[in-house]
């Protein structure tokens, strides 16, 4: 079994949630930008949450599925269409053998993830496959897809198959059967309001610095990528400047350098940095974050570090609760 | 042991799914040490929920999960990060320096000046200094490196003679060749893959520094000594076609 690439589009890579371990190594953790998107298409196909996915980035991806095939769609919603017929989103789908997936375009975010039942069969670099594309490794042969790129298959499990059949059933004239039921997570991927911890020189930064971050809007510029998103809006100055030795930064540090321009570090980030922090984006609001587009509008929100760690620990829950209950579902649906 | 010297040790949040625990605010190889134990220690001592740790020159931050850590050790009213904090407080209080063993010296042959070292003039330059004197300065210094980061495999370097300082290019070059070593203010170091950067390129390197083949996917780690040494072109390639 196996998927081929028609077209890459803008950029089409094959993620996971990581590489962890070796951030004293410098190397990068990566992964995807939307991990919960990524877990939750994971745990519709029967997969461990954290197999590997495609990440589709904003639009112009096709590709065609050689053996009929269980997948799921999360994240954004990029107009998703196999054999022409829209797909819906956050549900299991049966596709059929030779059927090609495209991807029209942005409706809402800008990054989309197809996982597929039993997961690609690609080796593990450094307990990851994560396509890291600066360091050439990961993934499919250490970068992004490519038009003919056949990646294989994995091979699925019994929950995938009952899954399987159960939707082909279902299957009338089009390619694909989807689930009548979904899971309404897409409001904790999409929305424009951020929320964030203060960051260890926070109060370093002026007072009229402090205001504005959390009371202004900031938008995306075009110089933004997995590595991190550069924002535009109010100029953030320091009180003094000052010296700052290198430490490590996190998936979500918002770093001031002194042009005052803040700029957001994401999956890509490099391991350590030495510009002042001023906010911490907490881990549940990520996936907004990584979803938001170049000319898209940001604010952020102040939140404490207990309200940040529960709404965490509360988010985890629901996903277990959920995973457990989709391990019980009946797959009938006659 | 270093129970005295606890309060001195901040401990600050990075988000709530991590610990920065700073030892100062300068670099020097009495803090780093403190680093480096702390490192160790948490490798061989972990807890439940924690994932890894980022030593740097003067702190170390451990990444965990707060769902994890709440569930092994939760009581009412304590939270992850006080959980965590106690933990790592525990930690401390046993810290046990690493005795003052040799240090490896890795030897790190360069290729300096020509294509592969296109700011040699300018360093040289900026010094009132021929590029000859610019390069044996540079080969004849010792250097500890005091961290790994920013990119995999590279090393941040203490050492570098002031006779030889530069300053960064005033707008970066948008591909650096892997390999390249470089000059930036007071600091030296080699780009160990392919990557914009503003440094000044005085030579460069065919050893690799990131092996992600390898179980160390780093040539170099902190506590290591680097020699940089010069050789010719032909050397250079020579190199090259060993290692292929």
């Amino acid at each position: 079994m196996s998927v081929q690439i028609i077209r890459p589009g803008l950029l089409a890579t094959i993620q996971d949630l990581g590489r962890y371990g070796f951030q004293q190594y410098g190397v990068v953790v990566g992964g995807a930008m939307d991990s919960f998107s990524l877990r939750f298409a994971n745990v519709l196909v029967g997969n461990e949450e954290g197999e590997a996915a495609i990440e589709v980035t904003m639009m112009g991806t096709s590709l065609q599925f050689e053996e009929d095939t269980l997948i799921s769609i999360t994240g954004g919603n990029l107009n998703p269409v196999i054999d022409g017929s829209p797909v819906p989103l956050w549900r299991p789908v049966f596709v059929k053998k030779d059927a090609v997936l495209s991807f029209a375009g942005c409706k809402v975010g800008c990054r989309a993830y197809i996982a597929v039942a039993g997961g690609f069969s690609i080796p593990n670099v450094m307990n990851s496959k994560s396509t890291y594309i600066r360091g050439e490794i990961g993934g499919f042969k250490g970068r992004a897809l490519k038009e003919g790129d056949v990646i294989p298959l994995a091979e699925e499990n019994s929950f995938s198959m009952k899954a399987k059949r159960a939707l082909q059933k279902k299957l009338k004239h089009n390619s694909f059967a989807a689930a009548d039921w979904y899971v309404p997570f897409e409001r904790y991927v999409n929305g424009k309001v951020v929320r964030v911890l203060k960051g260890a020189e926070f109060e370093e930064f002026s007072e009229l610095a402090q205001k504005q971050f959390f009371e202004q809007e900031f938008q995306i510029t075009p110089h933004s990528d997995r590595m991190g998103y550069r924002l535009s809006g109010p100029s953030l100055q320091l009180k003094r400047p000052f010296e700052l030795l290198s430490e490590a930064v996190a998936n979500g540090t918002i770093q001031v350098p002194s042009d005052g321009n803040p700029i957001v570090l994401l999956a890509d980030r490099q391991t350590t940095g030495g510009y002042p922090r001023i906010g911490q984006i907490a881990t549940v609001d990520l996936p907004i974050m990584a979803q938001m587009k170049p000319g898209d509008h940001i604010r952020f929100k102040e939140i404490t570090l207990h309200e940040a760690e529960q709404l965490y620990i509360e988010r985890e829950k629901e996903m277990k609760q959920i995973q457990t209950a989709l391990l019980l579902k009946e797959w009938s649906f006659e | 042991m270093m129970k005295k010297k606890l309060e001195e040790i901040q401990m600050k949040p990075l988000g709530e799914a991590a610990i920065t625990v700073q030892f100062g605010t300068e670099i020097n190889s009495f803090i780093n040490k403190k680093v480096k134990a702390l490192a160790t220690k948490l490798q061989h001592e972990s807890f439940s929920g924690f994932i890894e740790c980022t030593p740097a020159f003067a702190s170390v931050t451990i990444f965990f999960d707060p769902f994890i850590v709440k569930q092994a050790y939760g009581k009412i009213g304590k939270s992850s990060f006080q959980i965590v904090q106690a933990i790592l407080e525990r930690m401390l209080e046993t810290l046990v320096e690493e005795e003052e063993s040799t240090p490896r010296i890795v030897d790190i042959p360069v290729c300096y000046g020509g294509d592969f070292g296109p700011d040699l003039d300018f360093v040289a330059g900026h010094n009132h200094l021929s590029t000859d004197e610019v390069i044996h300065l540079h080969a004849s210094a010792e250097y500890p490196v005091y961290m790994i980061g920013f990119a995999p495999g590279f090393p941040y370097l203490g050492g570098l003679s002031e006779k030889i300082n530069a300053p960064r290019r005033p707008s970066p070059r948008t591909s650096i060749p892997a390999g390249s070593v470089g000059i930036a203010g007071s600091q030296t170091g080699v780009y160990p893959i392919s990557t914009p950067g503003g440094w000044q390129l005085i030579g460069r390197t065919p050893m690799a520094l990131f092996r992600p083949d390898r179980d160390l996917p780093s040539l170099l780690s902190a506590g290591d000594i680097v020699k940089f040494v010069p050789i010719t072109v032909e050397e250079f390639e020579q190199y090259q076609e060993r290692v292929q």
